[in-house]
């Protein structure tokens, strides 16, 4: 009964927050809708019994990925009448990939419903005595190893195609060398003369 | 306690009473415990300045955090009329309450643990990152310039640290072979040659407590990385445009997030409850009362360091986070992961 409320609170809840994300008048507001409905995904997760993805959806979208978008969007200076403007004119298309996005969903569920036992026979069972963690360390590095290699490859080349692609190298700035600095002793840089009464300093 | 409310309350009613007792049981001695630690604090730093302290309210001036909680309660909280009045408020209390939530997780002693999850570890490492919320909420409801450049600052500073207090957290995991936190207390028993029960003393792991103690600090917003609060730049930081509860809502939630980095510093690196030698008797001790004493001694080298060292630049805030504890901390999860695959697992 209470796994059942729970479900429905975070289910509510959840699209409840995923609509105000997008009618929310305030982008400010929108992110931190967005973030409400992480942590209600992140309990359904939890619900699932998927504890690892629930903390795993919480640590790297609520506490990474949604500070960098509230980060750019508190300092950008956004003018709310040209944001809805386009709303009207980009509405068919909106609703065009609601619609797909629907029918996908739809025929995945519809395939899984129809052909269970076969799926079944070929994904791994999952394991109800070992936490879901070492589960899935055990396929990660075993049976999919070279996938799993390959995917850190390709976000090892986007991490560098973002560097190459933002980096501009500046020039006239001056770069603190801190070792450089370190290094530095007094006899290098001043020195001590005793100059007698009226003689002046030589510079 | 809590089987035994169940037969007398019914199966959900009584789980749910038993466990309200246990998150009192947990939030209100925190609350005394904060209270209790400001003082201890302010003692500290007296006494490092040569001053006296606080030293009239109560005997020794012990009540003196209560007077403070008096006055606070007793004042007006003021909503400035540009601020966004809904976030401004929600901000302290986003705060407050996930510096208590964290503390789920701790154990305190054998068994004694409100919540006994297999992702003890990633559980706080998903709490916390919702701290920098209520800095960030804060500083952007409040509609003002000195906290809005706390809130920026404060969110660029979590973000990097909680990156190297991730690697740092995962060297420990590697050792103990589980994200639990009771387990990762008992795997350091007899750790160093059979006697010594913790982590620290080991050499692969050494280096990552004191990476770890630092980045607790930053990760705080503690002195010397306190430039989400730094007085001369930003008069207050996030926290100028509140008054009342509401400041002391950010006042007791940082000294809990505060006492929670002892407190994890003490479960990873220095043994948890357990003594500190492997030795008969001592296990005599009730292990809180080991783990307090960490915990206070951790907290107290964190109230040295308060005191005696001068605030960091931003610039050198970030270059720390990133250029030194990001690498040195990926170097060392190699270096573990190579002796483990050496030793333990080599079969």
């Amino acid at each position: 009964m209470i796994q059942a409320f729970a479900f429905y609170l975070f289910a509510t809840m959840l699209i409840a927050s995923a609509v105000l994300v997008i009618s929310a008048r305030n982008p400010v507001h929108s992110v931190l809708w967005l973030i409400l409905g992480f942590f209600n995904a992140a309990g359904l997760m939890l619900l699932l019994g998927a504890e690892f993805i629930a903390m795993l959806l919480v640590i790297v979208y609520v506490g990474a990925v949604a500070v960098l978008f509230l980060f750019v969007v508190m300092m950008l200076d956004i003018d709310f009448a040209e944001l809805r403007a386009g709303f009207v004119r980009y509405l068919p298309f909106g609703l065009l990939l609601a619609m797909v996005l629907a029918v996908e969903m739809i025929f995945a569920v519809g395939a899984w419903k129809a052909g269970s036992l076969e799926m079944a026979q070929r994904l791994v069972p999952i394991p109800s005595d070992v936490p879901n963690i070492e589960a899935i360390g055990d396929l990660l590095y075993t049976r999919y190893l070279y996938v799993f290699e390959g995917a850190g490859l390709v976000l090892l080349v986007a991490l560098i195609g973002a560097i190459v692609l933002t980096h501009r190298a500046r020039g006239g700035i001056r770069p603190q060398n801190i070792s450089e600095q370190v290094k530095r002793r007094p006899q290098d840089a001043t020195r001590n003369i005793d100059q007698p009464v009226g003689q002046g300093v030589e510079l | 306690m809590t089987a035994w409310f169940q037969t007398q309350l019914g199966d959900g009613l009584g789980w749910f009473v038993a466990n309200l007792i246990l998150v009192l049981a947990i939030a209100l001695p925190l609350m005394l415990a904060v209270a209790m630690i400001i003082y201890g604090e302010r003692r500290f730093w007296g006494a490092f300045a040569l001053r006296r302290g606080p030293n009239v309210v109560g005997p020794f001036g012990l009540l003196q955090s209560f007077a403070d909680g008096l006055k606070v309660a007793l004042q007006e909280i003021i909503v400035p009329s540009a601020a966004n009045k809904a976030l401004f408020l929600i901000a302290p209390i986003l705060t407050f309450t996930v510096a208590q939530i964290l503390w789920a997780v701790i154990p305190f002693g054998d068994k004694m643990v409100l919540s006994d999850i297999n992702v003890g570890l990633l559980y706080i490492l998903a709490a916390s990152s919702i701290g920098v919320y209520g800095v960030m909420i804060a500083g952007w409801s409040s509609n003002s310039k000195y906290p809005f450049y706390s809130a920026l600052r404060a969110a660029a500073q979590m973000v990097s640290y909680e990156v190297s207090i991730g690697f740092v957290l995962l060297g420990v995991v590697m050792f103990a072979g589980s994200f639990n936190l009771s387990e990762i207390v008992l795997a350091q028993k007899g750790h160093i040659f059979g006697l010594v029960n913790g982590f620290a003393l080991n050499p692969l792991i050494f280096p990552l407590s004191v990476i770890f103690m630092i980045s607790a600090m930053a990760e705080t917003g503690r002195a010397p990385f306190d430039l989400t609060e730094a007085e001369s730049e930003l008069v207050a930081g996030y926290q100028t445009e509140y008054s009342g509860m509401a400041f002391a809502l950010y006042w007791l939630g940082e000294y809990a997030n505060v006492l929670l980095m002892c407190a994890l510093n003490a479960t990873l690196f220095w043994g948890g409850w357990l003594p500190p030698i492997d030795w008969a008797p001592l296990y005599l001790v009730p292990g809180i009362i080991w783990l307090f004493a960490k915990i206070f001694l951790g907290f107290f080298i964190f109230s040295w360091v308060k005191a005696t060292v001068p605030r960091y630049r931003y610039d050198q805030v970030m270059r720390l986070g990133w250029k030194i504890f990001l690498p040195i901390s990926l170097i060392w999860i190699v270096l573990i992961s190579g002796y483990l695959m050496l030793t333990r697992y080599s079969a």
